[in-house]
């Protein structure tokens, strides 16, 4: 434990998912950056927005995912200038693409896009190390999605309501927080379809426990006690 | 920024990267009508299986299939700057167009001036098409060796199907029996091959028209008694 590499690059261990249901898409996140073996940010936004119905899941090197998505969000506000009408999902996907591929000895980014537009519905492409493009009904990406393979192997349906498809990747990321070191902190998740986009919390307490994981509590002193304790103070 | 030239517009020192994802082998066999070509539809992240679904071979223009393997990214750009070229072709509009060996000339060129350049387009290509009753079946690689043959196979499929090929291979295949010898290496490449999936697409060219067809799988056989009963002849055999 000598050597933390507090100088190492901040780097986003993460889990991120892309989701399609039934009336547009859900996109969700883990919420830890790291330097090396320390959590630089415990509370960290991954998922990222490019224009006013086109989000963004990064993944990678941090200082690498933030430039492409300024980059690519001054680039479709021009577009859409210039068109007259809000970007599509397909737009944004090709550019991120654009500058993934073109940097590819440089880059060291994996991203999932994720939105809803009027001539396609919600739709997810994902776009890992080197470039490659690819639309696909679901998306899982970073560091914590080794361990999610096999779950949505198993557990992925098309067509599932907005209920299903939320709770589906809540589930998958608080999965892969408990056994991926690289990814931890709260489960952020992002709504997009013809209504418009909405954002939801949910914080280390609220997620289901695994295996060999037990109740918090305040303190030893309430388990000795035998009761249940007081809320928390709040500062 | 880069084109497909791979001729960097700053003063950059470029080297040779690696793959990312990266697609398996691709096979194709030359038979009395036309061409088959086959690939299964995986993408590989290192040792993951990571995407199962990427279509690996596709048309281009009237008279050529493309079927790449390697590195996805690489393919995806060649696709479109191919699609530009059959623009420019079209653009012309002298009932002219390019044909499978004007392509396949195309892409050797381009594949070994960007492996002189240390910079490669890491693929296996293979170029397939008719075009006035003449089959064409060409492959280029990452270095830039490019040839013709009637029946080729790319990464795996080399040292496992071309055998195969070369045994049962005959100058007036029906489609039947090209495309069982095709299974037949297929299906030794998805026992064997460890980046191999159980999802294929097969695409044929004929003088009328190119199909490719929708995915599907392959049973396997799994019967022999020594598998079932691995210690039986020799104790603790593994």
């Amino acid at each position: 434990m000598e050597d933390m590499n507090l100088n190492a690059p901040h780097s986003m261990g993460t889990t991120i998912i892309g989701v399609t249901y039934a009336g547009g898409v859900i996109l969700g996140a883990d919420s830890r950056t790291s330097t090396g073996m320390y959590v630089a940010n415990r509370a960290s936004d991954k998922i990222t927005q490019l224009d006013d119905n086109i989000y963004l899941c990064r993944s990678g090197s941090a200082a690498d995912t933030q430039i492409i998505s300024d980059y690519v969000r001054y680039f479709l506000h021009q577009h859409t200038i210039q068109q007259g009408q809000p970007a599509t999902v397909k737009v944004a996907s090709n550019l991120i693409r654009l500058l993934s591929y073109q940097n590819k000895s440089m880059l060291q980014a994996g991203m999932i896009v994720g939105g809803w537009d009027k001539h396609e519905g919600g739709q997810i492409y994902s776009i890992p190390l080197g470039g490659t493009i690819l639309k696909q009904p679901f998306a899982i990406g970073g560091s914590g999605s080794s361990y999610l393979y096999g779950f949505f192997d198993q557990a992925w349906k098309e067509e599932m309501t907005k209920e299903e498809a939320e709770s589906l990747v809540v589930k998958a990321v608080s999965l892969a927080i408990a056994r991926d070191g690289a990814s931890g902190g709260v489960v952020r998740t992002v709504t997009i379809n013809a209504d418009g986009v909405t954002r939801k919390f949910y914080p280390g307490d609220s997620l289901p426990l695994w295996h060999d994981e037990v109740v918090a509590h305040n303190s030893f002193l309430d388990i000795l006690a035998g009761s249940s304790s007081p809320e928390p103070m709040s500062t | 920024m880069q084109n497909l030239m791979g001729s960097p517009m700053e003063m950059e020192l470029e080297r040779t990267l690696y793959p990312y994802v990266t697609g398996s082998s691709v096979l194709a066999i030359k038979y009395k009508y036309g061409i088959l070509m086959a690939a299964d539809t995986g993408g590989s992240y290192g040792s993951t299986l990571r995407f199962k679904d990427i279509q690996r071979i596709k048309t281009i223009g009237k008279h050529s299939l493309l079927g790449a393997g390697g590195e996805i990214s690489d393919f995806q750009e060649i696709l479109k700057y191919l699609d530009e070229l059959i623009v420019y072709d079209n653009m012309w509009d002298d009932g002219n167009s390019l044909g499978p060996k004007e392509l396949h000339n195309y892409l050797a060129r381009v594949m070994y001036d960007r492996r002189n350049k240390f910079n490669p387009l890491w693929n296996s290509l293979v170029l397939a098409g008719i075009k006035n009753g003449e089959k064409y079946l060409g492959v280029v690689t990452m270095l830039g060796v490019h040839y013709k043959d009637n029946y080729v196979a790319t990464g795996f499929g080399n040292y496992l199907a071309v055998p195969i090929l070369r045994k049962e291979w005959r100058d007036d295949l029906s489609i039947e029996e090209a495309m069982k010898i095709l299974e037949k290496c297929m299906r030794i490449l998805l026992y064997r091959d460890r980046s191999s999936i159980n999802k294929y697409q097969i695409a044929e060219i004929t003088d009328i028209e190119a199909t490719i067809f929708s995915p599907y799988s392959l049973k396997t056989f799994w019967g022999f008694s020594a598998f079932k009963e691995p210690a039986k002849s020799a104790e603790g055999s593994w």
